[in-house]
């Protein structure tokens, strides 16, 4: 289930921009597909790093949507500095990136 | 097997059935991960219990959280909200959806180094008050912004 996963991270002046696309249905259980109800399916958990160091956690619901986007903003990061984001999701499947501060 | 029905009610109380069903294979434990989830927050349908959940019961109303997003969203399944919490010691932003089932969206928790701010996709069963909260030195402070949905985002 775990699709491709992207993430960037860019010093922007006095703060550092990280955005991450994670792949996923984000299914609500509401939705059907050929009058079956699709069951309940999506990321619970999200953590950002940021040189080893936990630096944001999120817990998110169903309601964020299909192929989650979410841009955070960390401060006094240098260039190459190592940005590490996961998240997991309500079957237990997780997955990573990471990426070097630009 | 009537009998055997009445032995399992009268049996030890709330634990006994909870153990009764778990053997009996009835319940599933949901997840045996060790990440938390606000399971009560994010399962409560209305705003008041959800806020309740996260233990933000009576949130002050607040200028200094910034809302950004559309006033009119033509598709409710992708709906940005960008977020920014201008209140000192900020360490964590909810979001939540009040007129979606369940409408607690998201919650998120800053560290040192994290500033307060957060731009997310949120999908929108129909028009609806979007409510940030934002907890800075263990206080509460909300603020809000209306969402007109034209298409919703939720079942199909």
């Amino acid at each position: 289930m775990a699709g491709p996963m992207k993430a960037r991270a860019k010093m922007r002046g006095n703060y550092t921009e990280i955005r991450v696309l994670m792949s996923h249905p984000m299914e609500t259980g509401l939705r059907k597909n050929k009058g079956k109800v699709v069951p309940k399916h999506f990321i619970q958990n999200l953590t950002v790093k940021l040189n080893g160091k936990t630096v944001i956690e999120g817990e998110i619901s169903q309601a964020v949507s299909r192929n989650p986007v979410f841009s955070f903003r960390v401060d006094g990061a240098k260039k190459g500095d190592k940005v590490e984001i996961s998240w997991l999701d309500s079957k237990g499947d997780t997955n990573k990136t990471e990426t070097a501060v630009a | 097997m009537d009998e055997a029905r009445r032995v399992v009610l009268r049996g030890a109380g709330a634990t006994g059935m909870f153990a009764a069903a778990l053997a009996a294979g009835l319940l599933k434990p949901e997840r045996a991960l060790a990440a938390s989830w606000n399971k009560a927050a994010f399962d409560a349908k209305s705003t008041i219990d959800a806020m309740q959940g996260i233990g933000a019961a009576n949130p002050q109303k607040s200028e200094d959280i910034i809302i950004d997003a559309p006033q009119i969203a033509e598709n409710g399944a992708v709906v940005p909200v960008e977020i920014t919490s201008k209140i000192a010691g900020t360490t964590a932003i909810a979001v939540l959806i009040e007129k979606n089932p369940q409408p607690l969206a998201g919650q998120f928790q800053f560290m040192a180094g994290a500033l307060p701010y957060v731009k997310v996709n949120v999908k929108m069963g129909e028009s609806s008050l979007v409510r940030v909260i934002a907890t800075a030195g263990g206080k509460h402070y909300t603020a809000t912004k209306d969402i007109k949905v034209t298409a919703g985002g939720c079942g199909g």
